[in-house]
Protein backbone atom coordinates (compact mmCIF):
# COMPACT_ATOMS: atom_id res chain seq x y z
CA UNK A 1 0.00 0.00 0.00
CA UNK A 2 1.34 3.41 -0.88
CA UNK A 3 1.89 5.00 2.43
CA UNK A 4 0.56 8.63 3.06
CA UNK A 5 2.36 9.18 6.18
CA UNK A 6 5.97 8.52 5.02
CA UNK A 7 8.46 11.45 5.62
CA UNK A 8 9.58 13.09 2.59
CA UNK A 9 10.75 15.66 0.54
CA UNK A 10 8.04 17.26 -2.18
CA UNK A 11 9.98 18.46 -5.01
CA UNK A 12 8.91 20.11 -7.81
CA UNK A 13 9.42 17.76 -10.88
CA UNK A 14 8.96 18.67 -14.73
CA UNK A 15 6.05 16.76 -16.43
CA UNK A 16 5.53 16.74 -19.97
CA UNK A 17 1.82 16.60 -21.31
CA UNK A 18 1.42 13.27 -23.23
CA UNK A 19 -2.23 13.53 -23.77
CA UNK A 20 -5.28 15.31 -23.85
CA UNK A 21 -9.08 14.38 -23.60
CA UNK A 22 -11.81 17.17 -23.90
CA UNK A 23 -14.16 15.53 -21.11
CA UNK A 24 -16.65 18.18 -22.12
CA UNK A 25 -16.76 22.00 -23.68
CA UNK A 26 -15.49 23.38 -20.46
CA UNK A 27 -13.21 20.57 -19.13
CA UNK A 28 -9.96 18.32 -20.07
CA UNK A 29 -8.01 16.02 -18.68
CA UNK A 30 -4.28 16.02 -19.15
CA UNK A 31 -2.37 12.76 -18.89
CA UNK A 32 1.34 13.63 -17.60
CA UNK A 33 4.27 12.02 -17.76
CA UNK A 34 5.47 12.43 -14.03
CA UNK A 35 9.33 10.53 -14.24
CA UNK A 36 9.95 9.01 -10.89
CA UNK A 37 6.42 9.24 -9.64
CA UNK A 38 6.00 6.34 -6.91
CA UNK A 39 2.27 5.88 -7.60
CA UNK A 40 -0.45 7.63 -5.55
CA UNK A 41 -3.82 6.71 -3.65
CA UNK A 42 -7.82 7.63 -5.13
CA UNK A 43 -8.05 11.00 -3.89
CA UNK A 44 -4.84 12.84 -3.55
CA UNK A 45 -4.00 16.16 -6.01
CA UNK A 46 -0.62 17.54 -7.60
CA UNK A 47 0.12 20.79 -7.02
CA UNK A 48 1.15 22.53 -10.61
CA UNK A 49 3.09 25.51 -10.78
CA UNK A 50 2.99 27.95 -13.84
CA UNK A 51 5.67 30.74 -14.33
CA UNK A 52 5.22 33.54 -16.86
CA UNK A 53 8.52 35.09 -18.23
CA UNK A 54 8.11 37.84 -16.24
CA UNK A 55 9.24 35.83 -12.99
CA UNK A 56 4.92 35.74 -12.17
CA UNK A 57 4.12 32.13 -10.85
CA UNK A 58 0.69 30.75 -10.47
CA UNK A 59 -0.13 27.64 -8.53
CA UNK A 60 -3.12 25.52 -8.15
CA UNK A 61 -3.86 22.06 -6.94
CA UNK A 62 -5.85 19.50 -8.86
CA UNK A 63 -6.98 15.93 -7.98
CA UNK A 64 -6.19 12.97 -9.62
CA UNK A 65 -8.45 11.35 -12.00
CA UNK A 66 -7.67 8.27 -12.68
CA UNK A 67 -5.53 5.00 -10.83
CA UNK A 68 -2.13 4.77 -10.84
CA UNK A 69 -0.65 3.83 -13.92
CA UNK A 70 3.30 4.18 -14.24
CA UNK A 71 4.82 7.84 -14.10
CA UNK A 72 1.42 8.39 -16.03
CA UNK A 73 -0.86 10.75 -13.99
CA UNK A 74 -4.28 11.84 -15.15
CA UNK A 75 -5.89 15.28 -13.90
CA UNK A 76 -9.40 16.93 -14.81
CA UNK A 77 -9.62 20.57 -14.90
CA UNK A 78 -12.66 22.29 -15.59
CA UNK A 79 -12.67 26.21 -17.13
CA UNK A 80 -13.27 28.44 -14.04
CA UNK A 81 -15.11 32.00 -15.38
CA UNK A 82 -12.37 34.49 -14.82
CA UNK A 83 -9.28 32.54 -13.93
CA UNK A 84 -5.88 32.16 -14.95
CA UNK A 85 -4.60 28.63 -14.80
CA UNK A 86 -7.36 26.82 -16.11
CA UNK A 87 -8.11 28.63 -19.08
CA UNK A 88 -4.37 28.30 -19.50
CA UNK A 89 -4.25 24.46 -18.93
CA UNK A 90 -7.93 24.12 -21.38
CA UNK A 91 -6.89 26.35 -24.55
CA UNK A 92 -3.56 26.61 -24.51
CA UNK A 93 -1.42 23.63 -23.55
CA UNK A 94 -0.42 21.23 -25.83
CA UNK A 95 0.99 17.47 -26.11
CA UNK A 96 4.47 18.35 -25.37
CA UNK A 97 4.24 21.10 -23.20
CA UNK A 98 6.34 20.98 -19.74
CA UNK A 99 4.77 22.06 -16.82
CA UNK A 100 5.88 21.68 -12.85
CA UNK A 101 3.82 19.67 -10.84
CA UNK A 102 4.46 17.94 -7.09
CA UNK A 103 2.82 15.28 -5.02
CA UNK A 104 1.04 13.34 -4.65
CA UNK A 105 -0.52 14.92 -1.80
CA UNK A 106 -3.14 14.30 0.64
CA UNK A 107 -3.73 11.99 3.49
CA UNK A 108 -7.51 12.66 4.41
CA UNK A 109 -9.69 12.80 1.74
CA UNK A 110 -7.99 9.40 0.36
CA UNK A 111 -9.94 6.10 -0.57
CA UNK A 112 -8.45 2.66 -1.09
CA UNK A 113 -10.19 -0.54 -1.16
CA UNK A 114 -8.81 -1.63 2.15
CA UNK A 115 -10.24 0.91 3.82
CA UNK A 116 -13.66 -0.63 3.23
CA UNK A 117 -16.81 0.77 2.37
CA UNK A 118 -19.87 1.03 1.69
CA UNK A 119 -18.65 4.03 -0.60
CA UNK A 120 -21.22 7.31 -0.64
CA UNK A 121 -19.53 9.33 -3.15
CA UNK A 122 -21.45 13.00 -3.19
CA UNK A 123 -19.64 15.87 -5.81
CA UNK A 124 -20.51 19.12 -7.40
CA UNK A 125 -19.12 20.29 -10.26
CA UNK A 126 -15.48 19.25 -10.92
CA UNK A 127 -15.38 18.36 -7.64
CA UNK A 128 -16.42 15.10 -8.73
CA UNK A 129 -12.57 14.67 -9.91
CA UNK A 130 -11.63 12.62 -6.90
CA UNK A 131 -14.84 10.70 -6.49
CA UNK A 132 -14.16 9.50 -9.66
CA UNK A 133 -10.84 8.19 -8.98
CA UNK A 134 -11.99 6.55 -5.68
CA UNK A 135 -14.44 4.65 -8.35
CA UNK A 136 -12.08 4.03 -10.55
CA UNK A 137 -9.57 2.49 -7.96
CA UNK A 138 -12.87 0.21 -7.11
CA UNK A 139 -13.30 -0.95 -10.39
CA UNK A 140 -9.77 -1.77 -11.33
CA UNK A 141 -8.96 -3.81 -8.34
CA UNK A 142 -12.52 -5.48 -8.89
CA UNK A 143 -13.52 -4.65 -5.48
CA UNK A 144 -16.93 -5.90 -4.70
CA UNK A 145 -17.41 -2.64 -2.53
CA UNK A 146 -21.13 -0.78 -2.87
CA UNK A 147 -20.57 2.64 -4.11
CA UNK A 148 -23.26 4.89 -4.83
CA UNK A 149 -22.22 7.92 -6.79
CA UNK A 150 -24.23 11.04 -7.00
CA UNK A 151 -23.18 14.38 -9.08
CA UNK A 152 -24.41 17.59 -8.76
CA UNK A 153 -24.27 19.13 -12.39
CA UNK A 154 -25.71 22.76 -13.85
CA UNK A 155 -26.76 20.77 -17.01
CA UNK A 156 -25.93 17.55 -19.09
CA UNK A 157 -23.22 19.09 -21.27
CA UNK A 158 -21.84 19.92 -17.47
CA UNK A 159 -21.63 16.13 -16.47
CA UNK A 160 -17.47 14.81 -16.46
CA UNK A 161 -17.57 11.33 -17.63
CA UNK A 162 -20.93 11.06 -18.11
CA UNK A 163 -20.61 8.29 -21.02
CA UNK A 164 -18.28 5.91 -18.66
CA UNK A 165 -20.30 6.24 -15.47
CA UNK A 166 -23.36 4.66 -17.04
CA UNK A 167 -21.82 1.98 -18.45
CA UNK A 168 -20.02 1.17 -15.04
CA UNK A 169 -23.95 2.02 -13.40
CA UNK A 170 -24.81 -0.50 -16.13
CA UNK A 171 -22.19 -2.75 -16.31
CA UNK A 172 -20.68 -2.81 -12.69
CA UNK A 173 -22.66 -4.64 -10.07
CA UNK A 174 -23.50 -2.80 -6.67
CA UNK A 175 -22.16 0.32 -8.56
CA UNK A 176 -25.29 2.90 -8.94
CA UNK A 177 -24.91 6.27 -10.37
CA UNK A 178 -26.95 9.41 -10.14
CA UNK A 179 -26.85 12.74 -11.45
CA UNK A 180 -28.55 15.69 -10.33
CA UNK A 181 -29.04 19.35 -12.47
CA UNK A 182 -29.36 22.21 -10.84
CA UNK A 183 -29.99 24.77 -13.80
CA UNK A 184 -31.21 23.02 -17.20
CA UNK A 185 -32.60 19.88 -17.55
CA UNK A 186 -33.78 18.49 -20.72
CA UNK A 187 -37.60 16.94 -21.52
CA UNK A 188 -37.17 13.52 -20.21
CA UNK A 189 -33.77 13.61 -18.22
CA UNK A 190 -34.21 10.10 -16.10
CA UNK A 191 -32.31 12.16 -13.15
CA UNK A 192 -32.94 14.68 -10.29
CA UNK A 193 -33.78 18.00 -11.21
CA UNK A 194 -32.76 20.01 -7.97
CA UNK A 195 -29.72 21.49 -5.32
CA UNK A 196 -29.03 18.36 -2.90
CA UNK A 197 -30.79 17.94 -0.15
CA UNK A 198 -31.68 16.08 2.81
CA UNK A 199 -34.62 14.55 1.25
CA UNK A 200 -32.61 13.13 -1.63
CA UNK A 201 -30.05 11.97 0.72
CA UNK A 202 -32.96 10.23 2.58
CA UNK A 203 -33.84 8.71 -0.98
CA UNK A 204 -30.22 7.95 -2.51
CA UNK A 205 -27.26 7.88 -0.34
CA UNK A 206 -26.52 4.56 1.69
CA UNK A 207 -28.73 4.98 5.19
CA UNK A 208 -26.49 5.97 8.70
CA UNK A 209 -27.46 2.64 9.82
CA UNK A 210 -25.15 1.48 6.92
CA UNK A 211 -21.88 2.94 7.76
CA UNK A 212 -20.85 4.35 4.40
CA UNK A 213 -17.70 6.31 4.29
CA UNK A 214 -18.86 9.35 2.58
CA UNK A 215 -16.58 11.72 0.88
CA UNK A 216 -17.84 15.48 -0.36
CA UNK A 217 -16.70 17.11 -2.63
CA UNK A 218 -17.02 20.26 -4.58
CA UNK A 219 -17.65 24.63 -4.16
CA UNK A 220 -17.93 25.53 -0.52
CA UNK A 221 -21.65 25.61 -0.40
CA UNK A 222 -22.05 22.32 -2.13
CA UNK A 223 -19.99 20.57 0.66
CA UNK A 224 -21.30 22.38 3.66
CA UNK A 225 -25.16 21.28 2.55
CA UNK A 226 -24.52 18.43 2.10
CA UNK A 227 -22.01 17.13 5.20
CA UNK A 228 -24.49 19.54 7.35
CA UNK A 229 -27.13 17.13 5.86
CA UNK A 230 -25.34 13.80 5.97
CA UNK A 231 -24.39 14.44 10.07
CA UNK A 232 -28.00 15.57 10.52
CA UNK A 233 -29.29 11.93 8.84
CA UNK A 234 -27.26 10.39 11.72
CA UNK A 235 -23.55 9.79 9.65
CA UNK A 236 -20.90 9.98 12.03
CA UNK A 237 -18.92 12.83 11.16
CA UNK A 238 -15.86 10.92 11.36
CA UNK A 239 -17.34 9.09 8.30
CA UNK A 240 -17.75 12.35 6.32
CA UNK A 241 -14.83 13.81 4.76
CA UNK A 242 -14.85 16.80 2.71
CA UNK A 243 -12.61 18.79 0.44
CA UNK A 244 -13.99 22.04 -0.96
CA UNK A 245 -12.38 23.96 -3.94
CA UNK A 246 -12.87 27.56 -4.35
CA UNK A 247 -14.11 29.59 -7.28
CA UNK A 248 -10.02 30.51 -7.60
CA UNK A 249 -9.17 27.30 -7.79
CA UNK A 250 -8.77 27.79 -11.28
CA UNK B 1 15.03 28.83 -11.63
CA UNK B 2 11.17 27.59 -12.04
CA UNK B 3 10.46 26.37 -15.75
CA UNK B 4 8.73 28.78 -17.83
CA UNK B 5 5.55 27.59 -19.15
CA UNK B 6 5.35 28.42 -22.68
CA UNK B 7 2.80 31.36 -23.65
CA UNK B 8 2.10 31.41 -19.70
CA UNK B 9 1.20 35.23 -18.55
CA UNK B 10 -1.40 36.90 -16.03
CA UNK B 11 -4.52 37.69 -17.60
CA UNK B 12 -6.40 40.59 -15.99
CA UNK B 13 -3.40 43.11 -16.18
CA UNK B 14 -4.44 46.17 -18.04
CA UNK B 15 -2.27 49.27 -19.45
CA UNK B 16 -2.44 52.33 -17.36
CA UNK B 17 0.21 55.10 -17.33
CA UNK B 18 3.58 54.75 -15.21
CA UNK B 19 3.44 57.28 -13.01
CA UNK B 20 0.40 55.76 -11.30
CA UNK B 21 1.32 52.68 -10.78
CA UNK B 22 3.53 52.36 -7.79
CA UNK B 23 6.62 50.00 -7.68
CA UNK B 24 5.55 46.16 -8.30
CA UNK B 25 2.47 46.73 -8.61
CA UNK B 26 0.10 45.97 -12.02
CA UNK B 27 -3.39 47.70 -12.73
CA UNK B 28 -6.33 46.06 -13.26
CA UNK B 29 -9.98 46.24 -14.32
CA UNK B 30 -11.33 43.41 -11.39
CA UNK B 31 -11.65 44.48 -8.51
CA UNK B 32 -10.31 41.29 -6.42
CA UNK B 33 -12.32 39.85 -3.28
CA UNK B 34 -9.52 39.11 -0.68
CA UNK B 35 -10.55 38.27 2.60
CA UNK B 36 -9.01 36.55 5.83
CA UNK B 37 -12.59 35.11 7.52
CA UNK B 38 -15.86 34.46 6.68
CA UNK B 39 -17.90 37.90 5.82
CA UNK B 40 -19.73 38.90 8.39
CA UNK B 41 -23.33 39.97 7.47
CA UNK B 42 -24.11 43.21 9.88
CA UNK B 43 -28.03 44.71 9.35
CA UNK B 44 -28.40 47.78 9.08
CA UNK B 45 -30.39 48.05 11.98
CA UNK B 46 -27.71 46.40 14.18
CA UNK B 47 -24.85 48.35 12.96
CA UNK B 48 -22.92 51.16 14.71
CA UNK B 49 -19.40 52.86 14.45
CA UNK B 50 -17.99 54.25 17.64
CA UNK B 51 -14.35 56.26 18.09
CA UNK B 52 -12.65 56.35 20.90
CA UNK B 53 -10.13 58.35 22.26
CA UNK B 54 -7.10 57.87 24.10
CA UNK B 55 -8.64 60.17 26.99
CA UNK B 56 -11.50 57.59 26.91
CA UNK B 57 -14.08 59.77 25.22
CA UNK B 58 -16.06 57.74 22.93
CA UNK B 59 -18.43 58.78 20.34
CA UNK B 60 -21.13 56.27 18.32
CA UNK B 61 -23.30 56.67 15.29
CA UNK B 62 -25.99 54.37 14.17
CA UNK B 63 -26.44 53.57 10.70
CA UNK B 64 -29.31 56.32 9.94
CA UNK B 65 -26.89 58.95 12.03
CA UNK B 66 -23.73 58.21 10.46
CA UNK B 67 -25.74 59.09 6.62
CA UNK B 68 -27.32 61.84 7.79
CA UNK B 69 -23.67 63.60 8.21
CA UNK B 70 -21.86 65.13 5.54
CA UNK B 71 -20.70 62.73 3.03
CA UNK B 72 -18.77 63.30 -0.45
CA UNK B 73 -18.24 61.23 -3.33
CA UNK B 74 -14.85 60.79 -4.39
CA UNK B 75 -12.44 58.97 -6.95
CA UNK B 76 -9.10 57.26 -5.99
CA UNK B 77 -6.47 55.02 -6.98
CA UNK B 78 -6.38 51.43 -4.91
CA UNK B 79 -3.11 49.57 -4.23
CA UNK B 80 -2.79 46.22 -2.62
CA UNK B 81 -0.08 44.35 -1.47
CA UNK B 82 -1.09 41.40 -3.28
CA UNK B 83 0.28 43.83 -6.12
CA UNK B 84 -2.55 44.58 -7.91
CA UNK B 85 -3.86 48.35 -8.52
CA UNK B 86 -7.16 49.63 -9.50
CA UNK B 87 -7.45 53.02 -10.82
CA UNK B 88 -10.08 55.67 -10.73
CA UNK B 89 -12.42 53.99 -8.05
CA UNK B 90 -15.51 56.03 -7.38
CA UNK B 91 -16.85 55.99 -3.97
CA UNK B 92 -18.87 57.16 -1.37
CA UNK B 93 -18.44 58.27 2.50
CA UNK B 94 -17.85 60.22 5.37
CA UNK B 95 -14.96 61.53 6.06
CA UNK B 96 -12.57 60.58 9.33
CA UNK B 97 -12.19 64.39 9.71
CA UNK B 98 -15.82 64.87 10.18
CA UNK B 99 -16.03 61.93 12.46
CA UNK B 100 -13.30 63.77 14.62
CA UNK B 101 -14.71 67.12 14.19
CA UNK B 102 -15.42 67.84 17.95
CA UNK B 103 -12.71 65.50 20.03
CA UNK B 104 -9.95 67.88 20.00
CA UNK B 105 -6.55 65.67 19.97
CA UNK B 106 -7.81 62.01 19.67
CA UNK B 107 -4.27 60.21 20.30
CA UNK B 108 -1.10 59.52 17.71
CA UNK B 109 -2.07 55.99 16.38
CA UNK B 110 -5.58 54.89 15.71
CA UNK B 111 -6.22 50.78 15.80
CA UNK B 112 -9.24 50.35 13.13
CA UNK B 113 -11.86 47.53 14.22
CA UNK B 114 -13.94 45.54 12.14
CA UNK B 115 -16.73 43.03 12.85
CA UNK B 116 -15.22 39.48 12.54
CA UNK B 117 -11.83 40.71 14.35
CA UNK B 118 -10.14 42.30 11.59
CA UNK B 119 -7.94 45.03 12.95
CA UNK B 120 -5.26 47.33 11.01
CA UNK B 121 -2.95 50.05 12.69
CA UNK B 122 -2.18 53.62 11.50
CA UNK B 123 -1.15 56.76 12.56
CA UNK B 124 -3.41 59.54 12.83
CA UNK B 125 -2.13 62.08 10.83
CA UNK B 126 -2.62 59.46 8.32
CA UNK B 127 -6.50 59.00 8.59
CA UNK B 128 -6.85 62.63 9.07
CA UNK B 129 -6.56 65.97 6.78
CA UNK B 130 -8.84 64.50 4.16
CA UNK B 131 -6.88 61.44 3.59
CA UNK B 132 -9.46 59.25 4.86
CA UNK B 133 -12.80 58.11 5.08
CA UNK B 134 -15.51 55.62 6.09
CA UNK B 135 -17.17 54.80 2.96
CA UNK B 136 -20.63 53.08 2.44
CA UNK B 137 -20.82 53.50 -1.60
CA UNK B 138 -19.23 51.76 -3.89
CA UNK B 139 -19.64 52.83 -7.63
CA UNK B 140 -22.66 54.37 -7.78
CA UNK B 141 -24.23 51.59 -5.43
CA UNK B 142 -24.29 50.35 -1.56
CA UNK B 143 -20.90 48.63 -0.78
CA UNK B 144 -21.52 45.06 -0.85
CA UNK B 145 -21.00 42.73 2.13
CA UNK B 146 -17.92 40.85 0.20
CA UNK B 147 -15.99 44.39 -0.39
CA UNK B 148 -16.23 45.53 3.21
CA UNK B 149 -20.47 46.94 3.28
CA UNK B 150 -22.33 47.89 4.64
CA UNK B 151 -19.18 50.19 5.64
CA UNK B 152 -15.35 49.96 5.31
CA UNK B 153 -12.51 52.28 6.14
CA UNK B 154 -10.79 53.71 3.08
CA UNK B 155 -7.20 55.18 3.76
CA UNK B 156 -5.98 54.60 -0.74
CA UNK B 157 -2.52 56.08 -0.05
CA UNK B 158 -1.67 53.30 1.88
CA UNK B 159 -1.90 49.74 0.82
CA UNK B 160 -5.45 48.40 0.54
CA UNK B 161 -5.38 46.13 4.27
CA UNK B 162 -5.38 49.94 5.68
CA UNK B 163 -8.51 49.91 4.82
CA UNK B 164 -10.42 48.16 6.85
CA UNK B 165 -13.44 46.17 5.97
CA UNK B 166 -16.25 45.60 7.48
CA UNK B 167 -14.76 48.43 10.03
CA UNK B 168 -16.50 49.14 13.41
CA UNK B 169 -14.82 51.87 15.12
CA UNK B 170 -11.74 53.82 15.60
CA UNK B 171 -9.40 53.46 18.92
CA UNK B 172 -7.27 56.15 19.14
CA UNK B 173 -3.99 55.41 21.38
CA UNK B 174 -0.76 57.30 21.94
CA UNK B 175 1.27 54.05 21.26
CA UNK B 176 1.55 52.19 17.47
CA UNK B 177 0.52 48.27 18.17
CA UNK B 178 0.76 46.10 15.39
CA UNK B 179 -2.87 44.92 13.83
CA UNK B 180 -3.68 41.89 11.85
CA UNK B 181 -1.80 41.75 8.74
CA UNK B 182 1.11 44.02 10.32
CA UNK B 183 1.84 40.84 13.41
CA UNK B 184 1.67 38.30 10.36
CA UNK B 185 4.56 40.51 9.36
CA UNK B 186 3.37 43.02 7.00
CA UNK B 187 4.63 47.05 7.41
CA UNK B 188 3.55 49.00 10.50
CA UNK B 189 2.60 51.74 7.29
CA UNK B 190 2.54 50.46 3.99
CA UNK B 191 3.41 53.22 1.65
CA UNK B 192 2.69 51.73 -1.77
CA UNK B 193 5.06 54.27 -3.25
CA UNK B 194 8.20 53.43 -1.46
CA UNK B 195 6.73 49.54 -1.70
CA UNK B 196 6.87 49.41 2.24
CA UNK B 197 5.14 45.66 1.93
CA UNK B 198 6.56 43.48 4.88
CA UNK B 199 8.30 44.75 8.49
CA UNK B 200 11.78 46.45 7.77
CA UNK B 201 10.88 47.44 4.27
CA UNK C 1 -22.64 32.68 8.12
CA UNK C 2 -20.09 32.11 5.93
CA UNK C 3 -19.82 32.96 1.98
CA UNK C 4 -17.59 30.89 -0.94
CA UNK C 5 -14.65 32.63 0.29
CA UNK C 6 -13.21 29.52 2.14
CA UNK C 7 -11.90 26.29 1.18
CA UNK C 8 -10.01 23.69 3.80
CA UNK C 9 -6.61 22.64 5.06
CA UNK C 10 -6.85 20.12 1.72
CA UNK C 11 -5.16 23.01 -0.41
CA UNK C 12 -2.27 23.62 1.94
CA UNK C 13 -1.42 19.84 2.00
CA UNK C 14 1.76 20.76 -0.24
CA UNK C 15 2.67 23.44 2.02
CA UNK C 16 2.49 21.04 5.38
CA UNK C 17 4.76 18.19 3.72
CA UNK C 18 6.87 20.95 3.10
CA UNK C 19 6.86 22.35 6.93
CA UNK C 20 7.07 19.04 8.59
CA UNK C 21 8.25 16.72 6.10
CA UNK C 22 5.19 14.28 6.19
CA UNK C 23 1.51 13.73 5.30
CA UNK C 24 -0.43 16.02 7.54
CA UNK C 25 -3.77 16.71 5.97
CA UNK C 26 -4.87 13.29 7.68
CA UNK C 27 -3.22 14.93 11.21
CA UNK C 28 -5.19 16.61 13.91
CA UNK C 29 -4.91 19.71 15.49
CA UNK C 30 -6.43 21.70 18.55
CA UNK C 31 -7.94 24.98 18.52
CA UNK C 32 -6.35 27.06 21.17
CA UNK C 33 -9.48 28.95 21.86
CA UNK C 34 -12.53 26.37 21.81
CA UNK C 35 -10.13 23.17 22.06
CA UNK C 36 -12.00 21.59 19.32
CA UNK C 37 -9.63 18.87 17.51
CA UNK C 38 -9.91 18.73 13.49
CA UNK C 39 -8.10 17.06 11.21
CA UNK C 40 -5.46 19.42 9.36
CA UNK C 41 -7.38 18.64 6.00
CA UNK C 42 -10.77 19.54 7.61
CA UNK C 43 -9.76 23.25 8.70
CA UNK C 44 -11.13 26.14 6.80
CA UNK C 45 -8.66 28.05 5.22
CA UNK C 46 -8.75 31.76 3.38
CA UNK C 47 -6.65 31.60 0.49
CA UNK C 48 -7.61 34.75 -0.93
CA UNK C 49 -5.57 37.33 1.00
CA UNK C 50 -1.94 38.63 1.42
CA UNK C 51 -1.82 35.49 3.75
CA UNK C 52 -3.21 31.87 3.70
CA UNK C 53 -5.08 31.70 6.95
CA UNK C 54 -6.27 28.56 8.37
CA UNK C 55 -9.42 28.89 11.15
CA UNK C 56 -11.28 26.43 13.28
CA UNK C 57 -14.34 25.09 11.79
CA UNK C 58 -15.91 25.51 15.29
CA UNK C 59 -15.02 28.71 16.19
CA UNK C 60 -13.25 30.84 13.46
CA UNK C 61 -10.30 31.30 15.28
CA UNK C 62 -6.74 32.00 13.55
CA UNK C 63 -4.74 28.60 13.87
CA UNK C 64 -2.17 29.32 11.74
CA UNK C 65 -0.88 32.20 9.12
CA UNK C 66 1.56 31.73 6.32
CA UNK C 67 2.81 35.13 4.91
CA UNK C 68 5.05 34.54 1.89
CA UNK C 69 7.99 37.30 2.71
CA UNK C 70 10.50 37.68 -0.14
CA UNK C 71 11.69 34.00 -0.22
CA UNK C 72 10.72 32.81 3.11
CA UNK C 73 7.12 32.16 4.32
CA UNK C 74 6.88 33.06 7.83
CA UNK C 75 4.28 30.63 9.78
CA UNK C 76 2.34 31.88 12.73
CA UNK C 77 0.96 29.46 14.44
CA UNK C 78 -0.19 31.31 17.78
CA UNK C 79 -3.20 30.15 18.69
CA UNK C 80 -2.83 26.30 17.68
CA UNK C 81 -2.93 24.04 20.75
CA UNK C 82 -0.74 21.24 19.27
CA UNK C 83 -1.00 19.39 15.91
CA UNK C 84 0.24 15.80 15.70
CA UNK C 85 3.16 14.62 13.39
CA UNK C 86 3.66 10.87 12.27
CA UNK C 87 6.84 9.57 13.17
CA UNK C 88 8.56 6.35 11.75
Amino acid sequence: MVGTAVSRRLTWIVAEVVGLIDETATARSIVLHCPGWVGHVAGQHVDIRLTAEDGYQAQRSYSIAAPADGEKVVITVELVDGGEVSPYLIEDLIVGDRIEVRGPIGGYFVWEPGRGGPLQLLGGGSGVVPLMAMLRARVEVGSDISVRYLSSARSPDRILYRAELERLGREARDVDVLHTLTREHPDGWPGLTRRVDAEMLEDHAFGAGEEPLCFVCGPTPFVEAVATALVALGHRPDRVKTERFGPTGG
Amino acid sequence: MALISRGFRRRDRVDAPAERVPPGQYVTADFPVLSAGPTPLVRLEDWDFTVTTVDGAERSWSWDEMRALPSESFTVDIHCVTKWSKLDTTWEGVSVDTLLADLGDPGTFVMARSHGGYTTNLPTADVTGGKAWVAFGYDGAPLAAEHGGPARLLVPHLYFWKSAKWVSGLQFSNSDRPGFWESYGYHDYGDPWLEQRYQGD
Amino acid sequence: MSTQSHVDGNVLGGMLIEMFGAEMTDRRGCCGECGAMNTMGAMHVYVDAPGDVMRCPACQAVLMVLTRIESVVRVNMAHMAWIEVAVE
